[in-house]
């Protein structure tokens, strides 16, 4: 969907810029080759890479177990739900079940990340709109009760690696579990505040309304996943579609957008964390007793048959995907990740074509990329 | 009415302002130096080798096994095994580590070591400031520095380290049981 340049007489007004690795707003070491007429962005060449740190090939040297922390690392925001992903993956490798309560736990830490994740985003976003600071300190103080509470769970605040082939690592106690519903009822109570101090604001509206556009169609064949693709009025959830873990017994909605407009994709993270909060109400009032990790799983030496399994959950970003290849020895012989970031960073062209540069850093904020995650 | 949103969030600032002056939940900020959070009890950054008395050469529990250097993700874990043995709790006679050596610089904090550790040898320290100038030496600890007394992992992991301690202690009680039965078996 690239447009033509204009005329030859025209050229000499067309810029090239380089935004980034360094650019404050690029959310991490991404880079954009923008061509500019004036203001208006021509055409938009995304440059990532500079994170590379060979997270696939590594897994392959590595045992199953080790690279779990590893997908900490990828997207590490939220290292709860990478991994799940990946535990998930290895559990269909090597056919583990997982006890009642480990799905509750993770279900729970999981909607905890989302929470995290998305109040994060927004506040970034905002940021990125020049709202320097008072969001995104609101956001990074609701943010901090969650990350106390996966210090207190799993030992880190982000670099959790909690999850086990065929459970979780520790168990959560009865007081952790009373912390998590206190930070989860106060959690609507922010949302209220972070709405009363953002969703009306015309600033805001007059910023991100009609800007960067998504079509449907587009978003469906690019394969763009999560939020994105739910502001563009498609009502694709994982949790919902695939029914992993035990999110078939909670009742939630699925927002959905109308537009596909920067601000949809923002109300898509503010009502998502409400549905979140819900599933996280469920969870923590039916969280069963028994044991938290699968009594057969050994932690290590884990040599799963030979075969293939891919796994993918809803990560707050997309659909994030673990596809193994087993050849029977104790490391993978083929590790893929399919990283949401990445694959909806695909559509950042169509949507910046015809935009202000001042536009590209708010399109780009929408998307909500972590370059762990799209460089690997 | 345009410009309505607008009053909406200042007036929500202002009462995240003036609530700061009175209301605790809403004044987070800690001057980190001088001010400090408690350490959350399972919080873990760097890994130390447990020696039990007071002599860290005599008490290292670790017996060379190597198991941890396999399984470390990304490698930081250097062992040299003993060429001599010497007894461990129970009496048993073991190898320890001539060489002993965590690279500060690569360790990511994982945990995996402790996990995979059959001996209790190693565990998580939550001592965060490793901050130093000197980024060859200073940085790769060797046994010397790893070494920490039991009654550290005691006093920081209270909850995990007693459950370690009774499962020792049955280990040695019933080491000795044998051990006592032993003797009367060779006399029959």
């Amino acid at each position: 969907m690239t447009q033509a340049l204009p005329p030859e007489a025209e050229q000499d007004e067309v810029m090239e810029i380089s935004m980034g690795p360094q650019h404050p707003s690029t959310h991490g070491v991404f880079r954009m080759d923008v061509r500019l007429d004036g203001e208006r962005v021509l055409r938009l060449k995304p440059v990532f890479g500079y994170l590379h740190r060979n997270h696939e090939k590594i897994a392959e040297a590595a045992s199953y177990l080790a690279e779990i922390p590893y997908t900490d690392r990828l997207d590490y925001l939220c290292s709860m739900t990478n991994n799940w992903g990946y535990a998930l993956a290895v559990e269909k490798l090597a056919g583990l079940t997982v006890p009642e309560r480990a799905e509750y736990i993770r279900v729970i830490v999981s909607e905890l990340t989302r929470l995290q994740n998305h109040a994060g985003m927004v506040g970034f976003l905002l940021q990125d709109m020049g709202a320097s600071g008072t969001p995104l300190m609101y956001a990074f103080r609701e943010r901090e009760k969650v990350l106390d509470l996966f210090e207190s769970l799993s030992g880190a605040r982000m670099m959790c690696n909690y999850m086990r082939f065929g459970g979780v690592r520790v168990d959560c106690s009865a007081e952790w579990l009373g912390q998590a519903a206190k930070v989860v009822g106060g959690f609507g109570g922010f949302l209220d505040e972070f709405e009363q101090l953002l969703t009306g604001n015309e600033i805001l509206m007059a910023r991100t309304q009609g800007v960067g556009v998504l079509p449907r169609e587009l978003a469906i064949n690019a394969g763009v996943t999560g939020p994105g693709l739910r502001a563009s009025g498609v009502n694709y959830d994982l949790r919902k579609v695939d029914r992993y873990g035990v999110y078939e017994r909670f009742q939630f909605r699925v927002p959905l957008g109308e537009h596909g407009d920067v601000f949809d994709r923002y109300m898509m993270r503010v009502l998502e964390m409400r549905e979140s909060v819900k599933i996280l109400e469920q969870a923590l009032r039916d969280i069963p007793s028994g044991p938290f990790i699968d009594p057969k799983a050994r932690l290590r030496g884990l040599r799963p048959k030979v075969g293939e399994a891919y796994a993918r959950i809803e990560s707050p970003k997309g659909e994030l995907g673990f596809y193994l290849i087993s050849d029977g020895s104790p490391n993978p012989y083929r590790y893929r990740v399919r990283p949401p970031s990445l694959i909806n960073l695909t559509v950042l062209e169509d949507m910046c074509l015809g935009q202000n540069i001042a536009d590209v850093v708010v399109i780009l904020g929408s998307i909500d990329i972590v370059m762990g995650e799209v460089d690997r | 009415m345009l410009g309505e949103g607008i009053v909406k969030g200042l007036a929500e600032t202002a009462r995240n302002f003036v609530g700061s002056f009175i209301d605790k939940d809403r004044l987070v900020t800690v001057q980190y130096p001088e001010e400090r959070l408690p350490v959350a009890e399972a919080a873990r950054n760097f890994p130390f080798l447990i020696y039990d008395g007071v002599d860290q050469e005599e008490g290292l529990r670790c017996v060379a096994c190597q198991i941890c250097e396999k399984e470390c993700p990304p490698r930081c874990i250097h062992i040299e095994k003993s060429k001599d043995k010497k007894p461990d709790f129970i009496g048993k006679q073991q190898f320890y580590p001539a060489v002993f050596d965590i690279d500060v610089s690569v360790c990511m904090s994982c945990q995996i070591c402790v996990e995979v550790c059959p001996f209790d040898a190693i565990r998580m320290d939550n001592n965060f400031e490793l901050s130093t100038d000197d980024r060859f030496a200073g940085l790769l600890w060797s046994k010397e520095k790893l070494a920490m007394p039991n009654e550290h992992y005691l006093a920081i992991h209270p909850t995990e380290a007693a459950e370690v301690e009774a499962r020792r202690a049955e280990e040695k009680a019933e080491a000795e049981a044998k051990k006592a039965s032993q003797p009367a078996a060779v006399a029959k």
